[in-house]
């Protein structure tokens, strides 16, 4: 049954070209069936597989479809290839299943759109672009689906295009990717011209094969890599893009942030963590931007007032656990934490989906309030997805994860004790800024009136990531709590185990016990500051200088404002002045001239037949003189 | 049958032709145009056939064949246009029609 494994980017595929071309004159009930249903049989398909890889893996676990030769050129013989292994397979369900229950969700909450067939078709692209990225068999059918989250991340965050504000943060996030993507491409060039191909099977072969440890190349070559997974997992420094990106519709923040775009970068580097293992200051430079960007983006987050905007910084900062993760070798927790992070995210913005539709489009969390008992299933799944994001111990998801990685980051050789504080401060941070939420929506008075009830449609999924929230941990505990490792050992088929390092003086117990109590600590806080003395919370904000670095976190630590001065304007000046040079008078002449000569020639169209029949008769007298006498 | 001389022949078409263009540029009615564009089309079917003679060969008849069905089929679209521009015209002056252009 492996050989499905095409159908998995076909179907979205077949869906999004059906949508874009007959969607308009669709009736209108049969678009979420299509768009939803192809991610569906999409999801089922993926199961399927899953099934038949556990059941009877393939020789070396590892299955490889090729379809068909896509360029052959001079040596360079790229595929239009499948490659699937633990890795692969894991993450192919995972963004499946969840892109299913986002696209279901979507049809009721985008049920009033105009553009409810091009939504859907974006969505579907995205979709399939999503599973090309991950089962591409090569670093350049990788690259393709890798521009297709691009594109459709942009047009999904200008989806309301009729505003300007969109149409910028639309933009805002094309060009900081493609800043990455320079990165990348520049990376894929050296590894071509190196290694002489971009299958990535043979390449971290003839990596292991030809590159001596710690060489220069693969540092160079890591970095590079590096650059693109920066770009499009929103870390430092090019995070800037995401919070704004809060443009777009809800159900597409869930995708982009849940399941797909943000994890790519994630999933590039556990693709080639051979070449990371060459190279331990590329890996270090990961590790340190995760650690870096979790702690920063938590600030950020605690001082938001936009609901989607406290979630998109929380993406941020996860997402930094992911790379703190990878950089330290612990490649399996990385994808443990991006499973369990794909279900609590993507539930927390399908209930501020919910929780904004209801509320009449209010995104400030200071309007909401009291919503505990006008909406239980809203509060209890949104409660559960909150626990798991800030990694309430023993029975949530996010623990198991964040606990793993955590500790990982304490015995691996590639860990350290600062990366370790700081992935403990960043759970601090979580817990604090993630019950600040909830305490300011759910509990409290009332401030504004409920407008309408979302539907069954709405509440499923929301019920059914709420379970996975939950049950998604137990897959693989400590050594001291059941010591499951079914994850783990799948995850080994594709990717190397951790390497423990010295013991520094601390077992698996007591690292979960810091990290518990930091999740206290930030909970204790946040119940004191959102639900006991709301004054405290004011009065701490008060004074100059924490007003001023409220406004500083606020604003993303300036970067902005930094990127505003150091590329955006000096960039515009360039252009500016070098509007009016010399090659531009010489297209300006020709645009010119052309255009004097349309006003000429416009003159002998005059609908007067006589008058065209003698030009005919003329040109054809000038044409047989010229042929007869020249 | 005594022959004709080609030259004679091809002088005729030729003469025939330059009278259809002239009646063409000169004539504003629109059915005296399409007069002028049949014979026109005859004066091209005769050095066809000329042609045809001076050789021996059937092609020009043949291809006399085509503009005659060519031509046929020109004036029934021809007249229908006339028909349709009168009705809406009131006039079959050719230059009063000019709502076409670009």
């Amino acid at each position: 049954m492996l050989h499905l494994l095409w159908l998995v980017p076909a179907l979205p595929l077949a869906s999004f070209a059906v949508l874009a071309t007959l969607g308009k004159r669709m009736p209108r009930r049969m678009v979420p069936v299509l768009g939803a249903g192809s991610v569906g049989l999409s999801a089922v398909v993926a199961i399927i597989i899953t099934i038949n890889f556990l059941s009877s893996p393939p020789p070396g676990n590892h299955f490889t479809q090729v379809l068909w030769t896509w360029i052959d050129v001079g040596g360079f013989r790229p595929e239009i290839a499948f490659y699937l292994d633990s890795l692969s397979l894991l993450m192919t369900l995972v963004v499946t299943f969840v892109s299913f229950l986002i696209h279901f969700y979507s049809a009721e909450f985008m049920e009033e759109d105009e553009g409810y067939s091009r939504f859907f078709a974006y969505m579907n692209l995205f979709v399939a672009s999503m599973c090309i990225l991950l089962l591409g068999s090569n670093l350049l059918l990788l690259f393709l689906g890798w521009e297709g989250v691009g594109l459709c991340s942009y047009l999904l965050i200008g989806f309301w295009y009729k505003d300007p504000v969109n149409g910028l943060a639309a933009r805002k996030a094309f060009i900081v990717t493609r800043v990455g993507d320079t990165a990348m491409t520049l990376g894929l060039f050296l590894l071509f011209t190196n290694l002489g191909t971009l299958d990535i099977q043979e390449l971290m072969h003839r990596a292991l094969a030809q590159w001596p440890m710690g060489s220069t190349l693969p540092v160079a070559a890591g970095l590079l890599l590096l650059g693109g997974a920066v770009g499009k997992s929103a870390q430092l420094p090019l995070q800037t893009w995401l919070p704004d990106a809060m443009a777009g519709p809800t159900p597409t923040s869930a995708l982009i942030h849940a399941a797909t775009m943000v994890t790519a970068g994630v999933y590039l580097i556990a693709r080639t963590h051979v070449l990371y293992s060459l190279a331990p200051a590329a890996q270090l430079a990961v590790a340190v931007v995760g650690a870096a960007t979790l702690i920063l983006a938590g600030f950020s987050a605690i001082t938001q007032s936009d609901i989607k905007r406290v979630l998109a910084y929380s993406t941020v900062s996860q997402i930094g656990y992911m790379f703190l993760a990878l950089g330290v070798g612990a490649w399996s927790a990385a994808i443990f934490h991006f499973m369990t992070h794909a279900f609590f995210k993507a539930l927390l913005f399908l209930g501020a989906g919910v929780i904004i539709e209801s509320l009449h489009h209010e995104h400030s969390i200071f309007k909401m309030g009291g919503l505990r008992k006008e909406m239980p299933v809203a509060f209890w799944t949104f409660l559960v997805a909150g626990c798991s994001l800030a990694g309430l111990p023993l029975i949530t998801a996010g623990f198991y994860s964040k606990g793993l990685i955590i500790w990982d980051t304490w015995s691996s050789t590639r860990g350290s004790a600062a990366l370790w504080v700081a992935a403990v401060f960043g759970v601090l941070l979580t817990s604090l800024y993630t019950f600040r939420l909830i305490f300011l929506v759910f509990f409290g008075e009332m401030k504004t009136q409920i407008h309408k009830r979302p539907g069954f449609r709405m509440l499923m999924p929301c019920v059914v990531l709420a379970v996975l929230s939950v049950v998604g941990g137990f897959v693989d505990t400590p050594g001291f709590l059941g010591n499951v490792h079914s994850f783990t050992d799948f995850m080994r088929r594709a990717l190397p185990p951790v390497t423990e390092g010295p013991l520094r003086g601390m077992s698996e117990l007591g690292s979960e016990s810091l990290v518990t109590l930091a999740f206290l600590i930030g909970l204790s806080v946040a119940y004191l500051f959102f639900i006991r003395k709301r004054e405290y919370a004011e009065a701490i904000t008060t004074p100059v200088l924490a007003k001023s670095l409220h406004r500083f976190w606020y604003a993303d630590w300036g970067m902005d404002w930094l990127y505003e001065r150091v590329f955006v304007r000096p960039i515009l000046w360039f252009a500016r002045v070098d509007k009016g040079d010399f090659v531009d008078y010489i297209y300006s002449g020709i645009a010119l001239f052309t255009e004097l000569l349309y006003h000429g020639v416009r003159k002998t169209e005059n609908g007067r037949m006589r008058w065209y029949a003698a030009g005919i008769a003329a040109g054809s007298i000038i044409f047989l003189a010229i042929v007869l006498f020249l | 049958m005594a022959s004709i001389p080609m030259h004679q022949g091809l002088l005729l078409a030729g003469i025939l032709f330059a009278l259809g263009l002239v009646g063409l540029l000169v004539r504003r009615n629109v059915v005296f145009t399409l007069m002028s564009l049949e014979i026109m089309l005859n004066a091209a079917g005769l050095a066809f056939v000329v042609a045809g003679a001076r050789w021996g060969q059937p092609d020009g008849q043949i291809v006399f064949m085509f503009i005659l069905t060519m031509a046929a089929a020109e004036v029934s679209v021809g007249l229908a246009l006339v028909l349709r521009i009168y009705h809406r015209f009131k006039t079959l002056d050719a230059d009063a029609v000019s709502e076409m252009k670009g």
